[in-house]
């Protein structure tokens, strides 16, 4: 079934036209991931799928994003939207606050006041993105005292707390070391029987494992897209080819 | 477990000869190498210690000076032209600045909100309000004591009052509360901001839950320079809340504040050991309310979200 799809979207910051003409349709309950060399838009791509640009001044959005057939930039209430789509940052950013009360900011946010309740979610969200047994004597500890990489995982078991729909990825894993990026990955294929996952990934091991579908970007433009075996092992783009030998990027 | 296993490496930690530190001779090798260097630490070095030096010496006059001269006299309830006590003042003082800041703080912070928050980045109004703030920051008081004897007192006919002290001095603070905390507020990272909308919150749940809890030493910092402004005001109280040296019992009677009183006991020349002891309690008045700011920031800044 068909979760997002993106319509001949164009982007433009200020003068800049940073994403052009973007088709795309994912999947639900895949993982879909965004390659490319740096600069080339996908976080740019992945923030227009919960509104996150309608912060930066200047930013300009044509053409057409429907989840589940509806228009996000329609009228649906857009902290709405970002319940239903929730992300993870490039680079961790935890509150100064207590580990708990990081996790328990978003479902706070969206009514949840029974303490009970809320310790539940917060265990799960931490066992979810395989950071409980560390974390489980510092809940009451702020969480900028902890490592980049558990401020990371942090993050993402702050995203799971709110149960999206759809989970953005910004190369969530980059500061992470191998064991804890498996983790993270095997948390991703597990997530992907209830939610849907797009990420953006520099890492093309990580497209190859857990992806189902890979799209390829350059330059602001959606080169190809296709699913993740198909990609990798018969590109049709000369360009995909050269970038996911190696060749450039 | 973890806690214990960190305490008892502290305590190890005496026991290391550590191969990290700078011995006095090394530091002695390295800046017979680079001269300069040595230099610029002797600069700095004295730059502190003179200003350590003359912030100390006031100190330590004032005190010496005036300890001998707190007599009890000088803290009785009621004020007479013997005893000179400074009672009133102290409680009018602490009056005036609650009022001030009650009228301050709201506008200023809201103010602050604004222009960091809402305003877009480049709006022309945004720039012209704070050079304005930055202006009227850097106005002589007497100016305000001049605009509000002039409005306050006699135009709006409020008298020498606790009313028209507090609001004159609520609007030579505002520019400064106002400044504080906007820069309090652009140090908050934007990456808070995003991971706060990122997780449906709104604009009002992220400055109140976010922004404010995390911009909070900046601007209680903020607070503490008008109190010390308040609390250390002459020029534009004598023309507003007068120098009645009772208590002020309601907003529309007139009383004066501690540092007028001092000035008044000088200017007399009749009173001046008395003067020097009531410049120790201002100055124990001025800790006194900086301590508890600082606590108070602490407590706002550790709520949940
Ligand atoms: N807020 C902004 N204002 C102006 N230009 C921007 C802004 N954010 C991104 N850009 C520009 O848009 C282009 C795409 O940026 P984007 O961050 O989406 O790249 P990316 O593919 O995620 O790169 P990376 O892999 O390095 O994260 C870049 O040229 C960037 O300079
Ligand atoms: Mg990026």
């Amino acid at each position: 079934m068909e979760k997002f799809a993106i319509d001949n979207m164009n982007l433009y910051y200020g003068k800049f036209h940073a994403l052009k003409n973007v088709n795309l349709h994912m999947e639900q309950n895949k993982i879909t991931a965004f390659i490319g060399p740096s600069g080339c838009g996908k976080s740019t791509l992945l923030k227009s799928l919960n509104r996150m640009n309608d912060l930066v001044e200047g930013c300009k959005i044509t053409g057409e994003i429907k989840l589940d057939g509806e228009d996000i930039y329609g009228n649906m209430d857009v902290n709405i939207l970002r319940k239903r789509v929730g992300m993870v940052f490039q680079k961790a950013n935890p509150f100064p606050m207590s580990v708990y009360d990081n996790i328990a900011f978003g479902p706070r946010t969206h009514g949840i006041k029974n303490k009970k309740e809320l310790d539940r979610i917060v265990e799960e969200s931490l066992r979810d993105a395989a950071i409980w047994d560390e974390l489980k004597d510092r809940l009451k500890k702020s969480a900028l005292g902890l490592s980049g990489g558990q401020q990371q995982r942090l993050c993402i078991a702050r995203a799971l707390a709110i149960k999206p729909e759809v989970l953005l990825m910004d190369e969530a894993t980059s500061a992470l070391d191998p064991i804890s990026t498996g983790k993270i990955e095997e948390l991703c294929l597990k997530l992907k029987d209830n939610y849907t996952i797009i990420m953006v990934t520099h890492n093309m091991q990580q497209a190859l494992r857990i992806s189902d579908n890979t799209a390829f970007f350059l330059l602001g433009e959606m080169v190809e897209y296709n699913s993740t075996d198909a990609i990798f092992s018969a590109p049709q783009d000369k360009r995909t080819e050269e970038y996911i030998t190696g060749r450039f990027g | 477990m973890a806690d214990k296993s960190i305490k008892t490496d502290m305590n190890d930690v005496k026991e290391i000869r550590a191969i990290n530190r700078v011995s006095f001779k090394q530091r002695m090798i390295s800046y017979k190498r680079k001269p300069l260097s040595l230099l610029m630490l002797i600069i700095v070095a004295a730059s502190a210690a003179i200003s350590a030096a003359a912030l100390i010496f006031i100190m330590v006059y004032v005190l010496i000076r005036g300890i001998p001269n707190l007599t009890p006299d000088l803290f009785a309830l009621n004020y007479n032209s013997d005893n000179v006590s400074c009672m009133p003042s102290i409680i009018n003082t602490v009056v005036l600045t609650l009022f001030t800041l009650i009228i301050a703080v709201p506008f200023g912070v809201g103010a602050a909100i604004y222009l960091a928050e809402y305003a877009k980045k480049g709006n022309r109004l945004v720039k012209i309000i704070r050079t304005m703030a930055e202006t009227l920051a850097g106005i002589p008081s007497i100016v305000y004591g001049l605009f509000g004897m002039l409005f306050f007192v006699y135009a709006l006919n409020w008298g020498y009052s606790l009313l028209a002290g507090a609001f004159t001095l609520a609007i030579m603070v505002l520019p400064t509360i106002m400044r504080t905390t906007e820069e309090a507020l652009i140090t908050v990272p934007d990456s808070y901001r995003e991971g706060s909308y990122g997780l449906g919150a709104g604009k009002l749940r992220t400055i109140i839950r976010i922004i404010l809890p995390s911009a909070m030493p900046g601007i209680l910092a903020g607070v503490i320079l008008a109190v010390g402004r308040i609390v250390g005001e002459t020029a534009a109280l004598i023309y507003t809340y007068g120098s009645a040296t009772g208590y002020a019992a309601n907003p529309l009677s007139s009383g004066r504040s501690l540092a007028v009183h001092m000035y008044v006991l000088t200017n007399e020349g009749l009173h001046t050991n008395q003067a020097w002891g009531t410049a120790v309690v201002l100055l124990v008045l001025v800790f006194g309310i900086n301590t508890l700011s600082a606590f108070i920031a602490k407590k706002l800044g550790n709520k949940k979200g």
